[in-house]
């Protein structure tokens, strides 16, 4: 018998060891309160979900947590007195360039847990941003730019293939088209909205992006959560979207709306499915998605339906078959190395969509190395891709809709110049009701009533008011394109469209010129 | 009376125009005759109709239906049921891969055998349980990510003696649902997570009820069929990602 195992069994047990959790020491933000300002009223409790405001009863007095703070600024949006500054903590590390907090405090969050880093928004590498080394042509002296306020300017765009050619007849001195075309889906301004589910984001601000879209004559799009009851009367202005998961996928919810997006991936996280955990899959959540409330939500990472451009055409023509034929399908992918190629066999296989999402692409929840570093700019895949279907002489046989870091209408214009018919938009339509990008949607805290379905939070916005700034925000967008426009001496976002000549790029090398196909500024 | 469509030299879009027109017109009945590779036969139809189909039907029989029920006196190719929300298909003969995919209502019996990723991600809601039954034998992934629904693999009238009763992966990142398989299935066949469990009564009574109706729509001897031990296979956690992530 060992003595030593014997003795140890007779000895009384030792404490449980206390876990040290080092991503809970070092706190990003600083919770900055002015004692002079502060009354006590305690809003900053009630206003922040992830409980970084506390009351100290003995004291009575306000405690921060500071860890706990996401950075969102609820509390100081909302303080009445102007007591709280949220600030970038002050604590350092010592100053290494390889070694930043950001990835240090990761390494900690890993070793804590053991699991997967998990983040939200778009790619926050600082990688080149093309749309800020690219700028716009303006008329001067020998040609007179146009004021859209005096002259009519042109910014409707029809999505769907174009024919290769038009036939015309003259009978009777009228003339007659004889090309059936169509169906077309008409948009007023070239800017719609990004998929995002009901369940990842509110139901209100799904009723805002709806209305919005109505109002601008725009589509936006159900991601693929499913489509709430209470929005099919928007069905004219919907892109119902079919993805691996197939949720809340039927024929009433096929025919809903006027295109079905079939997504292949999404830049934020090229390659894999998504879930939406069972926390946030609430009763209303689970009558959209069709499944029990509290369970996963996956999605797998291939439609397993679809392994080839061949398999791929098989469910396009099945869309169309069940919708018999009125629907545009759309493919949206992920902008990976080999877009072009890809993007042809989706043209081929008969899309009439084909929607690139670049490597800056938004999400509510990816995993971060996904979301930091897989995928390519969408400035360079668009590129690329027009580039490439022109060369197969089939541009016309598709439109092309990118998305993935448009953060301003110039860009807008810059990538329709790039090649582009329009593009997605969607996390300038969250900021736009109140998102402060502090990146945590995938909590389902959301202090401002965005990316939750918390009955109590979302009541924090109003559809009403998510409409209105959302609308506000395409409504500057499409003046602001018209004033490019007529100062680049154009009438109309056809002229503009694929039209490289009107770029220019500044400090960009002879690799990236070439991909681009613009001249450098100078030449 | 039976409507009958001589599918004949048709391609798949008029041959759906037709039926769609049939349907609209009143009948209840329809006999498609010759059919030859037709892809998306009834797909996206919302209507009880029966359909009787002589030939083999091509891709995705059926998708994205409601409501009709099918009888292949054949084989079928890839893709039946494919998001299939209500009604029934019944192959007389050996089905292809995607059986059923992400289907969440209605029921697909297959007399003999069926190919890979059948049932992949078979989701139920309320009262409504998609139900698979396999009277052969199946190909890897059988019922993989399943989140609802029966899948009911029998492993009996199968054109593959020396195959086992399933391929590999069975149920790999299965998360809700069930499936039913009689006399077992081996370890080796299986995804990872899974429980295999005998059966309790209301599994039994379960198992009982789909397999009398599929005898019945298929002549197959019942009480032959449950003279054998089942096992259930379900998955160990309904949040497989639960716990996977770091933030």
């Amino acid at each position: 018998m060992n003595p030593q195992k014997e003795n140890t069994k007779t000895s009384t047990p030792k404490p449980k060891r206390k876990k040290i959790q080092f991503s809970k020491l070092y706190p990003d933000f600083l919770i900055d309160r002015d004692w002079d300002k502060c009354i006590k009223c305690k809003i900053c409790i009630r206003e922040c979900t992830y409980e970084a405001h506390g009351w100290d009863k003995k004291r009575e007095t306000l405690t921060e947590d500071h860890v706990k703070c996401v950075g969102c600024h609820r509390c100081e949006a909302m303080c009445p007195t102007g007591a709280i500054t949220i600030k970038k903590h002050p604590s350092a590390f010592r100053e290494h360039d390889t070694w930043k907090p950001w990835f240090i405090k990761n390494v900690y969050k890993q070793a804590d847990t053991g699991g997967v880093l998990l983040a939200a928004t778009g790619c926050a590498i600082p990688f080149r941003n093309y749309w800020d080394h690219l700028v716009l042509d303006a008329c001067q002296v020998t040609n007179p730019p146009i004021d859209p306020l005096r002259e009519p300017m042109e910014l409707r765009t029809y999505l769907g293939p174009k024919p290769d050619k038009l036939e015309v007849t003259l009978e009777d001195d009228k003339f007659q088209l004889q090309t059936k075309v169509g169906p077309w889906i008409k948009l007023e301004v070239p800017i719609m909205f990004a998929a995002m589910s009901y369940g990842a984001i509110s139901l209100h601000v799904h009723q805002g992006l709806a209305r919005a879209a109505k109002e601008l004559g725009i589509l936006y799009n159900t991601g693929e959560g499913g489509l709430h009851a209470s929005l099919y009367k928007y069905g004219s202005n919907t892109i119902v979207q079919c993805a691996s998961g197939r949720f809340g996928l039927h024929v009433d919810y096929l025919n809903a709306g006027v295109a079905i997006e079939i997504k292949i991936g999404q830049g934020a996280k090229p390659g894999i499915g998504g879930h939406l955990p069972g926390e946030k899959v609430t009763e209303e959540i689970s009558k959209t998605r069709m499944i029990p409330v509290g369970s996963d939500a996956i999605s797998p990472a291939p439609h397993h339906d679809i392994y080839s451009i061949e398999d791929l055409r098989g469910l396009i023509y099945a869309l169309k078959e069940a919708t018999e034929y009125k629907k545009l399908v759309f493919v949206k992918i992920a902008a990976v190395h080999n877009a072009p190629a890809i993007a042809s066999g989706i043209v081929r296989a008969g899309a009439d969509v084909v929607v690139l999402d670049g490597l800056r692409g938004g999400t509510g929840a990816a995993p971060t190395m996904f979301r930091d570093y897989v995928g390519i700019p969408i400035e360079l895949a668009l590129a690329a891709v027009d580039e490439r279907l022109r060369q197969e002489g089939i541009r016309n046989q598709a439109s092309l809709v990118v998305s993935g870091g448009i953060r301003c209408s110039a860009d807008v214009v810059k990538a329709i110049a790039l090649g582009a018919d329009a593009v997605y938009i969607g996390t300038p339509a969250l900021i736009a009701v109140g998102c402060t990008m502090c990146g945590h949607c995938f909590t389902g805290k959301c202090p401002w009533g965005i990316a939750t379905n918390n009955p109590e939070l979302i009541k924090r916005l109003d559809p009403e008011t998510a409409f209105e700034k959302i609308y506000n925000l395409v409504h500057g967008w499409a003046h602001e394109i018209q004033e490019l426009l007529g100062a680049m001496g154009l009438n109309s976002i056809e002229s503009l469209r694929g039209n490289r000549d009107k770029l220019r790029a500044v400090g960009l090398n002879e690799v990236e010129l070439k991909i681009l196909g613009v001249k450098h500024a100078g030449e | 009376m039976a409507f009958e469509i001589d599918a004949k030299d048709l391609h798949y879009r008029e041959l759906n125009k037709l039926i769609r027109k049939a349907i609209a017109e009143g009948h209840k009945h329809l006999v498609l005759k010759n059919i030859n590779g037709q892809r998306y036969i009834a797909a996206g139809v919302s209507a009880e109709v029966d359909i009787d189909i002589y030939g083999v039907p091509g891709l995705d029989l059926g998708a994205f239906m409601r409501g009709p029920r099918i009888r292949v006196h054949g084989n079928t190719q890839d893709g039946a049921g494919n998001t299939m929300d209500d009604g029934k298909i019944i192959v007389e003969g050996m089905a292809g891969d995607v059986v059923g995919y992400a289907m969440r209502g209605g029921k697909i019996f297959v007399a003999s055998d069926v190919g890979y990723r059948v049932g992949i991600h078979m989701k139920a809601y309320m009262d409504k349980v998609p139900v698979i039954v396999i009277g052969g034998k199946a190909g890897d992934f059988l019922g993989e990510y399943m989140a609802g629904g029966v899948i009911i693999l029998l492993g009996m009238y199968s054109r593959y003696p020396e195959r086992p009763i399933a391929g590999i992966f069975l149920g790999t990142g299965m998360h809700g649902g069930v499936i039913y398989v009689r006399e077992g299935v081996p370890e080796t066949q299986l995804g990872a997570a899974l429980q295999i469990e005998d059966l309790d009564e209301e599994d039994e009574k379960v198992l009982r009820k789909h397999l009398e109706e599929y005898c019945q729509d298929l002549g197959y001897n019942l009480e032959e069929i449950l003279a054998t031990k089942f096992v259930k296979i379900r998955p160990q956690t309904h949040r497989p990602y639960g716990k996977l992530y770091a933030y």
